[in-house]
């Protein structure tokens, strides 16, 4: 699993800080980058160019998972640093940027976008594997998933915007349902597009979502 | 109960419905006349949902206005921009107000339109609305809830006879038959071979289907569509025809291809009758209807 990010404009960056001189960076070692928008060059990059600006960089790390509880500890043992500056700019996920807030009072400024939660096809290319539905139907659509895979997340076929195995939407992405009918196809399941798929339950787990882990079994 | 256009559909005549796109804005004037000028010409009219997802005057909107002046309505219901409960109250105030045929569609995609940054719903897709129907006329709503008066509508559907690869879409279509879809109205039909073929297997099933016509105004328009309409294939032939056709006589030349296609699928009971679609030119349905050779 990774938390697919891009960076935000800088002017945005820029505006989000505008009260702010003083300022840590935080980038993460993990998905940001993988995804080359918040590793060491980045943290770099954006560290001169707040520079440029007139800004002042208490100090800048890269945390090797910005989302995980450690994050706390990494912060603490920099606090110097950290105290000194105004706000904090995370160059990592949304998870990231919730963690660091969740560990330090001072305003927290999130450097990117997260996109989704994607796996890579290719070095660099990414795509959105799972929504996250608490509902999984992979067993019935070839391990394909038309939540994710079908702009519409269509459960019950294709639309009439299916274009020679394209999506409406656009003419370079595949058509969930004819990878799905291929898939089956080939192992001899079709009946399983013939089935009803009735309405989601989109409140498996309502948001907001927790959960707390079973960690010791009962004997 | 029954509906107008369902007497129709079993009558078995050849059934002649058309469409009402609605206006951008409250200016009503063009889509009454529209209305006006065919009403009497077909069996029922279809108004649009936001067609191409491109926000205008509702469909419920433009369906009270052909109740109004004596026609009979089909409304088209989307999936795109209404969750189960919108629906659902859409539906009770439909059949409250006298609208009872409805076309239960998916919807095009939300970023196709003219409202790009908008929310797609899609709560329910077309099979799941067609069931979300037959339940609210067995009086309980699709939380099970008791309804205090019920609802009874003629549903339709739609299909693509000519979409790549086709199997997948006979899967659906069939699912909406038994879903308990009455009719369906195509997506554009050129290809009379092709569609003649999809209706040797339809056939078997207890369903009237109505042959989608959409109005070509022009070789460039033709070959827009093919390259550009999904499910769309305008053969070279018909495009070639158009383009043949003398300074400003494109239009006319689409209405006579329309008019004999008609005929052709009426004079060979290829199927139960047709839809004609006239995006934006709806005033040229009538010369259509007598391009086929039927009654205006």
């Amino acid at each position: 699993m990774k938390s697919i990010t891009k960076q935000k404009p800088f002017d945005e960056v820029e505006m989000l800080i505008e009260k702010f001189n003083r300022i840590y960076l935080i980038g993460c070692g993990t998905c940001a980058t993988m995804t080359k928008t918040g590793g060491i060059n980045e943290v770099r990059d954006l560290k001169k160019a707040l520079q440029s600006r007139g800004k002042l960089i208490t100090g800048c790390i890269v945390i090797p998972t910005a989302c995980d509880e450690m994050t706390a500890e990494m912060v603490k043992e920099n606090e110097k640093a950290v105290q000194d500056a105004q706000c904090i700019i995370v160059m990592a996920c949304a998870l990231g940027v919730q963690r660091v807030n969740s560990s330090w009072p001072k305003p927290v400024i999130p450097a990117l976008d997260t996109l989704f939660i994607g796996m890579e096809e290719s070095p660099g290319q990414f795509f959105e594997a799972c929504d996250q539905c608490g509902q999984c139907i992979l067993g019935e659509t070839a391990g394909i998933c038309p939540l994710t895979a079908c702009h519409k997340g269509l459960l019950n076929g294709p639309c009439g915007g299916t274009n020679n195995g394209k999506c409406e939407v656009d003419p370079e992405k595949d058509c969930a349902f004819t990878l799905i009918y291929e898939r089956l196809k080939e192992q001899d399941r079709l009946d399983l597009l013939r089935k009803y798929h009735p309405p989601k339950n989109y409140h498996v787990m309502p948001r907001p979502k927790r959960t707390v882990l079973l960690l010791e079994r009962g004997s | 109960m029954t509906t107008r256009f369902r007497q129709a559909l079993n009558s078995g005549k050849f059934v002649i419905t058309s469409e009402i796109g609605p206006p951008k804005g409250t200016n009503l004037e063009k889509m009454y006349q529209h209305i006006d000028l065919l009403k009497d010409k077909v069996d029922a009219l279809n108004v649009t949902d936001h067609q191409s997802s491109v926000m205008r005057f509702p469909s419920m909107g433009g369906c009270l206005a052909v109740l109004e002046n004596g026609g009979e309505p089909v409304l088209q219901m989307t999936c795109r921009d209404r969750n189960r409960i919108a629906l659902q109250g859409d539906l009770l105030l439909a059949y409250s107000k006298g609208i009872k045929n409805v076309l239960c569609l998916t919807g095009d995609a939300v970023p196709v339109g003219d409202h790009r940054a908008a929310k797609g719903i899609f709560d329910l897709d077309s099979v799941q609305l067609l069931h979300l129907i037959r339940r609210l006329e067995g009086g309980t709503d699709f939380g099970g809830n008791e309804l205090l008066g019920s609802v009874e509508f003629c549903t339709g559907a739609t299909v693509t006879p000519e979409a790549i690869p086709l199997e997948p879409q006979l899967f659906k279509f069939e699912k909406k038959v038994d879903a308990g879809a009455e009719f369906f109205q195509t997506q554009a039909v050129y290809d009379l071979e092709k569609f003649t073929g999809f209706m040797q297997y339809a056939r078997q099933f207890p369903v009237k289907i109505l042959a989608g016509i959409v109005l070509l105004s022009s070789a460039r328009m033709a070959r827009y569509m093919t390259a550009h309409v999904p499910g769309i294939n305008v053969p070279q032939n018909l495009i070639d025809e158009l383009a043949q056709a003398p300074k400003g006589g494109a239009l006319q030349k689409g209405i006579e291809i329309a008019g004999r296609m008609i005929a052709t699928l009426k004079k060979e009971s290829i199927c139960d009758g047709v839809h004609i679609m006239a995006i934006n030119r709806e005033e040229a349905v009538p010369d259509i209807l007598v391009a086929a050779g039927l009654p205006v």
